[in-house]
């Protein structure tokens, strides 16, 4: 064998296992997927299935639950995208500052992020059903302390609520690294010149960490726009139907509704939506990065 | 002498601890154990206290509950399925990944970034998008008489972990493999070492920062995962990883709040003991994974 084809094999090899199992459990049921949807598929054998166009996507579009799903989604993701940030960064910003127990507090702040939300959704379920209710007892205030769960607008909120304690401290490492990142030679010039610890932060510390935005705005963004594990604890989607989100809406399409075709086309226009959404807002903070 | 003053003056503002920030701090901290806190003096409260008083300390501590509730979503077996799951994906994802990124990074033609450029695009995929026919398709990936299925398997799950586990890895990896200096891999050829030995007893262990985050990772994800083995693991509830035992074991006795409760510490155990003892890697390995996704 030549030395040519000899790296040339040895290449394939190398590249081989990773290659078959992602051309195999994500590429192929892909794009199976974007088939699929423009057939009227049973959701089992493939054979006999008619190729019937555009008309599972016109469906899913007239769906209005779908829609309202999308809506819900919408909103939960923009309270996440402003909520997890400011509240992660204002983590970051004080474990890396003069605190007691800071090393402490960073491990205390991420740990929810290591339980998974399926689990974290059951755990506040408790909360929100449960305790909320017996505090609206006690107190009387039976206004502010009821079954969260029972309502829309407040099942958003303890979505969100949950939503926020589990990512605020993943978001913090990643300002931590950022802050970090930044030369103290720089904050102790600013601090010489007399700037105060606002200005420093205005002008120096936001600016210099646009890049840890950038990743940080697509992560909860992306995240957010994907949740399912905790929609289907906390809610599972109810009162009704008003709090599901896209995921569970598809889920919902191909296994209680039994319409696999109509949710594969959904699942495609879900792909399409994050893939826009998601970098445009990257291409979007991408701008503003600066360098010094 | 002024100078000197300040200076002093400025050094021991920096030593002293922030007292307001601190206050804060820790404030915070009660937010996010609080739950925790609660979840755990529930699971051994009696059926009449819970229904009274959520906040204050069980009136007898017993272990009743989490007898019954490990006995009931067949707990020790659950975890004996999630740590067998987890361990052999994570083991194959760190082989796999990284002998396909060194393949990668070292070959720099125009078809091997097209593969990178495949491996990596395909993040912005959400598994609601390739699910239905995932499953579809592999259940035709059987043998009967050799008993080989891919769905309703472990070695199935582990499979289709490893499929799914790829982008963020051969990313991190493949960052890494540029930092290793070739030099060192063409010294060792010249000695005789065969391309597996090369990258064996060279690249690989030059990449252990990266594999330490890879690992943690991919723990993390497979070990929280509930849709994915939800969907491939159906048939036979002996194969359930802890999601999925807890979601069946939930949906049955959620009225039963402290069996319920008993059931999640039991389930967010593992999760804490391995974060109080691995917690340095934990937090340094996400940092490497965001920073570098």
């Amino acid at each position: 064998m030549n030395p040519k084809t000899k790296k040339n094999l040895a290449f394939f090899l190398f590249i081989l296992p990773a290659l078959f199992a992602f051309v195999n459990v994500v590429l192929i049921p892909f794009i199976m997927g974007i088939v699929y949807s423009l057939t009227d598929w049973d959701g089992f054998a493939f054979q006999g299935s008619n190729f019937i166009g555009l008309t599972n996507y016109i469906e899913a579009i007239g769906d209005s639950r779908f829609l309202d799903a999308f809506l819900f989604s919408f909103k939960y993701a923009i309270f996440m995208v402003i909520l997890v940030n400011v509240i992660g960064f204002a983590f970051a910003l004080m474990v890396t500052a003069k605190v007691r127990g800071r090393n402490v507090l960073r491990s205390i702040y991420l740990m929810p992020n290591l339980i998974g939300g399926l689990i974290l959704g059951f755990i506040w379920k408790f909360i929100f059903s449960r305790m909320l209710v017996q505090v609206g007892m006690v107190t009387g205030l039976e206004s502010i302390f009821f079954n969260w769960l029972d309502e829309p607008t407040s099942a958003l909120a303890a979505l969100i609520i949950v939503g926020v304690w589990q990512q605020a401290g993943y978001v913090m490492i990643i300002y931590i690294a950022g802050i970090q990142a930044i030369s103290s030679d720089m904050m102790e010039a600013a601090g010489i010149d007399g700037a105060n610890s606002r200005q420093q932060l205005f002008k120096i510390t936001i600016p210099l960490m646009i890049p840890s935005f950038t990743i940080n705005l697509f992560v909860t963004m992306s995240n957010a726009m994907k949740q399912y594990d905790t929609n289907v604890s906390l809610t599972n989607g109810g009162p009704g139907r008003r709090t599901e989100m896209v995921a569970m809406n598809i889920y919902n399409s191909a296994f209680r509704y039994r319409d696999s075709a109509e949710a594969q086309a959904k699942a495609i226009l879900f792909f399409l939506v994050i893939m826009v959404i998601t970098l445009g807002q990257v291409a979007l903070t991408r701008r503003k990065e600066v360098q010094l | 002498m002024t100078a000197t003053n300040r200076q002093v003056k400025h050094k021991s503002k920096i030593n002293q601890s922030n007292k307001g920030l601190t206050i804060l701090g820790w404030l915070f901290s009660l937010a996010i154990i609080g739950p925790i806190y609660i979840m755990v003096i529930n699971s051994f409260k009696s059926r009449e206290q819970i229904f009274t008083d959520q906040l204050g300390l069980p009136e007898v501590w017993s272990f009743q509950y989490y007898q019954e509730a490990a006995q009931k979503m067949n707990y020790f077996n659950s975890l004996k399925n999630s740590l067998v799951v987890v361990g052999i994906s994570v083991i194959f994802i760190v082989i796999v990944a990284s002998m396909a990124a060194w393949a990668i990074a070292r070959r720099g033609t125009k078809g091997a970034n097209l593969l990178y450029f495949m491996f990596i695009s395909t993040i912005l995929i959400p598994f609601q998008s390739v699910m239905l026919p995932l499953v579809q398709y592999f259940t035709n990936w059987r043998i009967p008489s050799i008993g080989f299925n891919m769905v309703g398997t472990h070695y199935g799950l582990i499979f289709f972990n490893i499929g799914f586990g790829l982008t963020l890895s051969v990313f991190l990896y493949t960052g890494a493999v540029k930092n290793v200096p070739v030099s060192m891999e063409e010294s060792a050829r010249i000695d005789g070492a065969g391309t597996f030995q090369t990258f064996w007893r060279i690249v690989f262990p030059n990449l252990g920062p990266i594999t330490v985050t890879v690992g943690i990772l991919n723990v993390i994800s497979y070990w929280n995962d509930y849709l994915l083995p939800s969907l491939v693991l159906t048939q036979n509830p002996n194969l359930r990883t802890i999601p999925l035992s807890t979601f069946y074991f939930f949906g049955e006795f959620n009225i039963q709040w402290n069996l319920a409760l008993a059931g999640l510490v039991m389930t967010i155990i593992p999760v804490i003991l391995v974060y109080i003892v691995a917690q340095r890697w934990i937090i340094s390995g996400i940092m490497a994974g965001a920073v570098k996704g």
